[in-house]
C-alpha cells in the first residue's frame, strides 16, 4: 500500500519477505555520550513519527502491510508467539509448545489473559484469530502460510495444529505479525474491532493520521508497556519527521534519511539507533531472459560495479557489503570465507568475451518502492559498469504500481528483502526452482538437491557445508546480485531509553518499541 | 547579518549587471532600436542580462561544465573547494556541472513545455470565441470541468498512466497549462471578435485560421506574453511539485526542481546545498518578469 | 437584478453537468491505472486466490460502465457510498476532513488578499518606485521557490527556533486559538504562494486604468493620487481582481496536498493522493466532486460579483 507518489521507503510487501533475524544490535551514540542504561520506568507519552500509514489502513488482520499498522497492532495485540529481541522464540499467548512428529502441534494458551473489553481469551479466540487466514474464502496476506495446515483444534487448555509434512520451523511462522489474537464470536473475528489483549487500548484512531493509546492497566506482561499514553503519527515526508523529531513534537522516527544521519548526530538532540541484520537488497535479473539467461553476463554485471560506494553512499556507511549472499552475517551457516567479489572491469571484460560479447547494454527498471535509493543506487553502478564495457540504462519507474508491473515483470529491476532467521527459509522462499517468490526464475538443480538434503541432514558439521556451497552456488551462479545488507535507521530523542538489545526482526525493535522502551 | 550582507551583496550585483547591461545594449542595438533601449528601466536591463546568461549556459553547458553530467566524481557531500566549485551531490557528482547541465534542460524542458501549451491553447481558445456557437460552448464547458480537478493531482494521474518520460512529461504539464492559456485567450479574443475590423476582414473573405494569425493574435499579445512569463516558470515548479510527489524527470538527467527536491532535508540543518537550484529557478523567474512587465509597460502606453 | 439571477440558474445548471464530466474522467483515469484496490490492499504477498476472493467481497467483478452507473445512481439519491477499503462511510471519512481544509483555505486567503490588496494598490500608486519594483522582486521570489521549499525554510526560521510547532495535530481538545497557531505555518507558506499572483493583477488593473481620460480628469480636479486611485481606480479595477482571488482561492482548497503533507495537516489532498494510490474509487470520486464544487461555486460567485461592480458585463457578447 506504498503511495505511489510519497517517499515512504520500502515496507510494503508483506509476510513472505519479513525478516527474523538473530543478530547484534549496534547502538551509534553521539560521541561523548554513554547509553544511559537505566531499569525500565513507567510514565509518559511516547510519540513515534512513522513514515507509512494511509487513510485506508484497517483492523483487518489479514491486510497489514505497512509499518505504521504493524506498529499500531503490535500496540493493541498479542500473538501465539513473540520473537525475542534476541531473535529466538518467546512465549506470549502460548505459554508453551510442543510436537512430537514435527507434524501435530499443540500449543497451550495462557490463562488469565483478558482483552480490553473485559471478556477472558479462550483457545476458542486463538482458533477463531487464526482461521481467519485459513481457507478458500481468506482474503490474509497471511494465507500461505496455512495452505499446509489441515486442521486448528480445541483441546482443553490447548490448541492443536496439524500441517501435512513435518515442519520444525512451524513455530516461527505463529510469529508472524498478521496472527494476532483477537477476540472470537461464534468462531469468527471482528475485522472491524480495535479489540486486543496487547499493553495499549485504542482511545482516538483516525487512519493516516493519528492514533492514540492508553496503557492496558490489565496487560498480563508487568515487566512491559512502559508508557501510560503512546501516539503514532504518519509522516510521510522524511524532512517533516527529522523537524519534528528535532522540535520535539515526537520522541522517535523511523527510517532517517541517510544524508541527514550525520548532521542529525552533530546535532546532539538526538541518538542513531542503526540495527544490522539479514535485511538486503537486491537487483534480480530474469534468468529466462537472454542476455542474463548467460551466466557469464550475471558475472559481468556483478564485478562490475563498487559494491563498498553503494554502501557509502547509499546507506551512508549504515549497513555492509553483500557479496551477492542472502545469508547474512547475522545467520548460523553464513559463509564469510567466500571468495569476495570487488569492482574489477576487467574481471567484467574477461566474463563478457566468455559471453562472446564486447559491449553489453541492459536496462535496469528501478522505483524508491523497492527501497529508497534503489534509484540512486542503479545510477551509481550505471557509471561505474561504464569503464568495463557495459552500458546500464537507468529506468526510473513510478514507485505506484511498481510491484504490479515491474517487478517480476521487467527483466532486471530492484527489489528487497528482510532476511530470514533460518536459511532455509530464505532459500525456499526465493531461490526454489518454482518458487513464488523466485524473483528471477532462476533454477539449479544442484541447489534444489542441497537445499532438500540439508533440512534433514543431522550432522551439524555437514550441514554447514552444505548451505556455505549453496550459498557459494546463488552468489557465483545465481541470477539476483545483492551489492548490501541494510542497517535499519531510526533516531530516538535523548529522553528515550532502549534495553541493551534491540530486535532486528523488523523495524522499531520489530514493531514492539511501543512495550520495550521507555522514558529513562 | 548574513542576510543582511548578502542583500547588500545582491542589491550591488543588480546595480552592476543592470546598469551595465543597459550600456552594452545601447550601444549594439542597431539604429532604429536605440530608443527602445534608451528607456529601459534597470530592471528589464538587468533580466535580459540573466536570461541572455542562461541561454548561453543552457548552449555552451558541455563546454562550460568541467565534469560529465552524470560523472561520479568523488565522495558525497564534499565541501566547495577546487576542483568541485560548488562541492559535490549525495552520490559525489560535481555540484556546479550539474547545475549547468540543469540549466539545458530545465530551461529546454519548460520552453518546450510552455510553447506547446500555448500555440494549443491560444489557438483553440481564439478559434472558440470567433466560431462561437456549440463549438465554443462544448469547449469551453469541456475545459472548465478539466480546469476543476486540481492540476497536481491530474497530472499525478495522467503520469501514472502514460509513464514518466520527458515527452510525457512535457505533454502532460502542457495539456494542464493549455486549459489555462485557453481560458484566457478565449475570454481575451473575445473582445476584439466584435470589433469593427474583424467584421471587415470577414468581408473580405479571409478564412479562420488567417484571422487568427493576422488580425487576432497580433492584438491579443499583451495578455497572453504577461501570462507567458508565469506559466514558463511554474513549469519549473510543476516538475518540481512532482518530483517531491516521486515523479519528476528521470535519472540521471540534471534539472533543478528534482535537485533542490534531492537535497532539500538538509535545509532542516541550514545547510545551503538545496538552495543553489532554488535560486536558480528564483533568479530566472524573477528575470523573465522583469522584461514582461516592461513589455507590458510599453504596451500599455502609459508614459510615466 | 433578474438578469443576474438568471445568469445564476443557467451556471449552475452547467456547473452540474461540469461536475458529470468530472466524475466520467476521473472515473476513467482511476480505471487506467495500473493494479486495482484488491491488489493494492492485500500488497506484494497477494496469491491469485486471495485476490479473487478479494476482489469477489468488493465488488471488483463488475464491469467498469455498471460500477459507474451503480456509483451515480448512489450518488443521484445523496449516498456517496462507503469507501471500499475501510469501509467506512464517504461522509465520515471526508467530513471532518473537508472542515480542516476550508479552515487552512480560509485562514490563508486571510492573511493572503488584504496582503496583496493592499500591497498591489501601493505599487501601483507609487509605480516604478523602489518599493514597487521590490516588493514585486520579492513576490517572484516566493512564488518561484518550489512549495515544499518555501515551508522547508519556514520550518528552519520559525519552527527550528520553537515559536511555532513544526507539524500541525488535531486533536477533539483543541480549541480554535491553538489551532490559529498550530495552523500558523501552513497558513503562512500557502500566503506567500498565493499572494504575488494577487497582487501583480492588482497592481496591473489598476495601472490599467490610470491612463483613461477620467482618471486624468480627477487628478486635473487637484485630487490626491491615494484618493485618485482608491475613489476611481480600485472600483473599476475590481472584476479582473475578483477573478483573481477566486481563482487563488480554489487554489487554496483544492491545490494544497503539499503543504499537508510537509506539516503533517489532515486535509482532503492527503486523503485524494491515499485513495488514487489504493484505487479506492469512491473516495476519489467524492473528493473530486467537492473540490470540482469548489471551484464551480468560487467561479460563479466571482462572475456574480463583477457583474454587480460592472453592469457591462452583463450585456457582453
Amino acid at each position: 500500500m506504498n503511495s505511489p507518489m510519497l517517499p515512504r521507503g520500502m515496507s510494503r510487501r508483506g509476510l513472505l519477505k519479513s525478516g527474523i533475524a538473530m543478530t547484534t544490535a549496534s547502538l551509534i551514540l553521539p560521541a561523548g555520550m554513554a547509553m544511559a542504561q537505566s531499569e525500565p520506568k513507567k510514565g509518559g507519552v511516547f510519540r513515534v513519527g512513522i513514515g507509512h500509514g494511509s487513510s485506508t489502513d484497517s483492523y483487518d488482520p489479514g491486510l497489514w502491510d505497512n509499518l505504521y499498522a504493524q506498529t499500531y497492532a503490535a500496540a493493541r495485540h498479542n500473538q501465539l508467539i513473540e520473537i525475542g529481541a534476541d531473535g529466538n522464540l518467546a512465549p506470549e499467548i502460548a505459554e508453551s509448545w510442543t510436537s512430537a512428529d514435527g507434524m501435530t502441534w499443540v500449543f497451550k494458551i495462557r490463562e488469565g489473559v483478558t482483552f480490553h473489553s473485559g471478556k477472558t481469551l479462550t483457545p476458542d479466540d486463538v482458533v477463531a484469530s487464526l482461521n481467519h487466514h485459513r481457507g478458500d474464502a481468506s482474503t490474509s496476506a497471511a494465507k500461505p502460510y496455512f495452505d499446509a495446515v489441515t486442521d486448528i483444534k480445541v483441546d482443553g487448555p490447548n490448541v492443536v495444529i496439524t500441517i501435512n509434512a513435518p515442519n520444525a520451523d512451524f513455530p516461527y511462522l505463529m510469529s508472524d505479525y498478521h496472527l494476532a489474537i483477537m477476540p472470537g464470536t461464534d468462531g469468527k473475528i471482528d475485522v472491524t474491532s480495535a479489540d486486543g489483549c496487547g499493553g495499549y487500548m485504542v482511545d482516538s484512531y483516525e487512519a493516516g493520521i493519528q492514533a492514540t493509546l492508553n496503557r492496558n492497566p490489565n496487560y498480563w506482561k508487568s515487566d512491559r508497556a512502559h508508557f501510560d499514553q503512546i501516539v503514532l503519527l504518519t509522516i510521510l515526508d522524511p524532512a517533516a519527521r527529522l523537524n519534528a523529531l528535532m522540535t520535539g513534537e515526537v520522541d522517535t522516527i523511523d527510517q532517517v534519511d541517510p544524508a541527514t544521519i550525520g548532521l542529525l548526530e552533530s546535532r546532539g538532540v538526538a541518538k542513531i539507533l542503526s540495527i544490522s541484520g539479514n535485511a538486503h537488497y537486491v537487483f534480480p535479473m530474469d534468468s529466462r531472459a537472454a542476455p542474463f539467461n548467460d551466466n557469464n553476463v550475471r558475472l559481468a554485471l556483478k564485478y562490475s560495479f563498487d559494491r563498498q560506494e553503494l554502501v557509502d553512499k547509499i546507506l551512508a556507511g549504515h549497513g555492509s557489503v553483500s557479496n551477492d549472499n542472502p545469508i547474512g552475517p547475522a545467520s548460523r551457516y553464513y559463509y564469510a570465507e567466500m571468495e569476495a567479489k570487488t569492482y574489477d572491469p576487467d574481471k567484467a571484460k574477461f566474463h563478457l568475451k566468455e559471453a562472446g560479447m564486447d559491449t553489453l547494454e541492459v536496462t535496469i527498471s528501478a522505483a524508491n518502492a523497492a527501497f529508497s535509493g534503489a534509484v540512486d543506487a542503479a545510477v551509481l553502478m550505471s557509471e561505474k559498469a561504464a569503464a568495463a564495457g557495459i552500458k546500464i540504462t537507468v529506468d526510473r519507474e513510478p514507485d505506484d504500481g511498481y510491484w504490479d508491473n515491474v517487478w517480476m515483470k521487467k527483466p532486471f529491476v530492484a527489489s528487497y528483502w528482510g532476511g530470514r532467521p533460518v536459511e532455509d527459509q530464505m532459500f525456499t522462499t526465493a531461490y526454489q526452482t518454482g518458487a513464488s517468490w523466485n524473483e528471477t526464475f532462476w533454477s539449479n538443480e544442484k541447489f534444489d538437491g542441497l537445499l532438500v538434503a540439508a533440512r534433514s541432514e543431522l550432522d551439524e558439521a555437514k550441514r554447514r557445508e552444505m548451505y556455505q556451497e549453496m550459498q557459494r552456488i546463488v552468489s557465483f551462479e545465481g541470477s539476483t546480485i545483492i551489492p548490501m545488507y541494510n542497517n535499519y535507521v531510526m533516531a530516538l530523542s535523548n529522553a528515550i531509553a532502549t534495553p541493551e538489545k534491540v530486535s532486528n526482526n523488523w523495524n522499531l525493535d520489530g514493531f514492539r518499541c511501543v512495550e520495550r522502551w521507555w522514558f529513562a | 547579518m548574513t542576510i543582511f550582507l548578502s542583500l547588500i551583496v545582491g542589491l550591488a550585483l543588480f546595480f552592476a549587471i543592470g546598469i551595465s547591461a543597459r550600456a552594452a545594449f545601447r550601444t549594439l542595438a542597431p539604429d532604429h532600436q536605440k530608443p527602445t533601449f534608451r528607456d529601459m528601466p534597470l530592471t528589464a536591463s538587468f533580466g535580459i542580462a540573466i536570461i541572455l546568461v542562461y541561454v548561453l549556459v543552457s548552449l555552451l553547458g558541455p563546454v562550460i561544465a568541467p565534469f560529465g553530467e552524470g560523472e561520479v566524481v568523488g565522495a558525497q557531500y564534499l565541501p566547495w573547494a577546487a576542483p568541485h566549485y560548488l562541492g559535490t551531490d549525495k552520490l559525489g557528482r560535481d555540484m556546479l556541472t550539474r547545475l549547468v547541465y540543469g540549466a539545458r534542460n530545465t530551461v529546454g524542458i519548460a520552453f518546450a513545455t510552455t510553447i506547446l501549451a500555448f500555440v494549443v491553447g491560444s489557438v483553440l481558445g481564439i478559434w472558440a470565441a470567433l466560431v462561437g456557437g456549440w463549438v465554443d460552448n462544448w469547449m469551453s464547458r469541456f475545459v472548465d470541468a478539466l480546469m476543476a480537478i486540481p492540476a497536481l493531482i491530474f497530472s499525478l494521474l495522467l503520469l501514472t498512466i502514460f509513464g514518466t518520460s520527458v515527452l510525457t512529461l512535457i505533454l502532460v504539464i502542457a495539456a494542464v497549462d493549455a486549459t489555462r492559456v485557453y481560458r484566457l485567450a478565449r475570454s481575451v479574443a473575445q473582445d476584439i471578435v466584435v470589433m469593427d475590423y474583424i467584421e471587415a476582414a470577414r468581408l473580405r473573405g479571409e478564412n479562420n485560421w488567417r484571422l487568427i494569425r493576422r488580425e487576432i493574435l497580433p492584438n491579443a499579445m499583451a495578455p497572453l506574453v504577461a501570462e507567458f512569463g508565469l506559466r514558463f516558470c511554474f513549469v519549473f515548479l510543476a516538475i518540481s511539485a512532482l518530483s517531491f510527489l516521486g515523479l519528476g524527470i528521470k535519472p540521471p538527467t540534471a534539472d533543478w526542481g528534482s535537485m533542490v527536491r534531492e537535497n532539500a532535508t538538509l535545509i532542516a540543518f541550514g545547510d545551503v546545498t538545496p538552495l543553489l537550484p532554488a535560486g536558480a529557478i528564483a533568479l530566472l523567474t524573477v528575470a523573465v518578469n522583469f522584461v514582461v512587465d516592461w513589455q507590458l509597460h510599453r504596451a500599455s502606453g502609459l508614459k510615466e | 437584478m433578474a438578469d443576474i439571477w438568471r445568469m445564476i440558474g443557467r451556471r449552475l445548471l452547467l456547473g452540474i453537468l461540469t461536475l458529470f464530466v468530472i466524475s466520467l474522467v476521473i472515473f476513467g483515469a482511476t480505471e487506467l491505472l495500473p493494479g486495482d484496490l484488491a491488489r493494492e490492499l492485500l500488497g506484494q504477498s497477494a496469491t491469485e486466490e486471495t485476490l479473487a476472493a478479494l476482489r469477489e467481497q468488493l465488488g471488483l467483478n463488475d464491469p467498469a460502465p455498471l460500477r459507474y452507473l451503480k456509483w451515480l445512481m448512489g450518488v443521484l439519491q445523496g449516498d456517496f457510498g462507503v469507501s471500499m477499503a475501510t469501509q467506512k462511510p464517504i461522509a465520515e471519512l471526508v467530513g471532518a476532513r473537508l472542515g480542516n481544509t476550508m479552515f487552512l483555505a480560509l485562514y490563508a486567503a486571510a492573511l493572503a488578499i488584504p496582503l496583496s490588496l493592499v500591497l498591489g494598490i501601493l505599487a501601483a500608486l507609487w509605480r516604478n518606485s523602489i518599493f514597487d519594483r521590490a516588493s514585486n522582486a520579492l513576490a517572484l521570489t516566493s512564488i518561484s521557490f518550489p512549495e515544499f521549499f518555501v515551508a522547508y525554510i519556514l520550518v528552519l526560521w520559525l519552527a527550528q527556533t520553537g515559536i511555532f510547532p513544526s507539524m500541525v495535530r488535531i486533536t477533539g481538545s483543541t480549541t480554535f486559538g491553538d489551532r490559529l497557531y498550530m495552523s500558523f505555518l501552513p497558513a503562512l507558506t500557502l500566503t506567500l504562494v498565493v499572494t504575488a499572483h494577487m497582487m501583480r493583477m492588482t497592481r496591473a488593473a489598476i495601472i490599467n486604468l490610470l491612463a483613461s481620460p477620467y482618471i486624468e480628469m480627477a487628478r486635473l480636479k487637484g485630487m490626491s493620487p491615494l484618493r485618485v486611485v482608491l475613489r476611481h481606480a480600485v472600483p473599476n479595477a475590481l472584476a479582473p481582481i475578483i477573478n483573481v482571488v477566486a481563482l487563488n482561492l480554489a487554489y487554496l482548497i483544492t491545490g494544497v496536498v503539499i503543504v499537508e503533507v510537509v506539516f503533517v495537516y489532515p486535509g482532503l489532498g492527503q486523503l485524494m493522493v491515499d485513495a488514487v494510490t489504493n484505487r479506492d474509487i469512491a473516495v476519489v470520486q467524492a473528493i473530486a466532486l467537492i473540490f470540482a464544487t469548489a471551484y464551480v461555486l468560487l467561479n460563479l460567485i466571482a462572475d456574480v460579483m463583477s457583474t454587480i461592480t460592472n453592469p457591462r458585463l452583463m450585456h457582453r457578447r
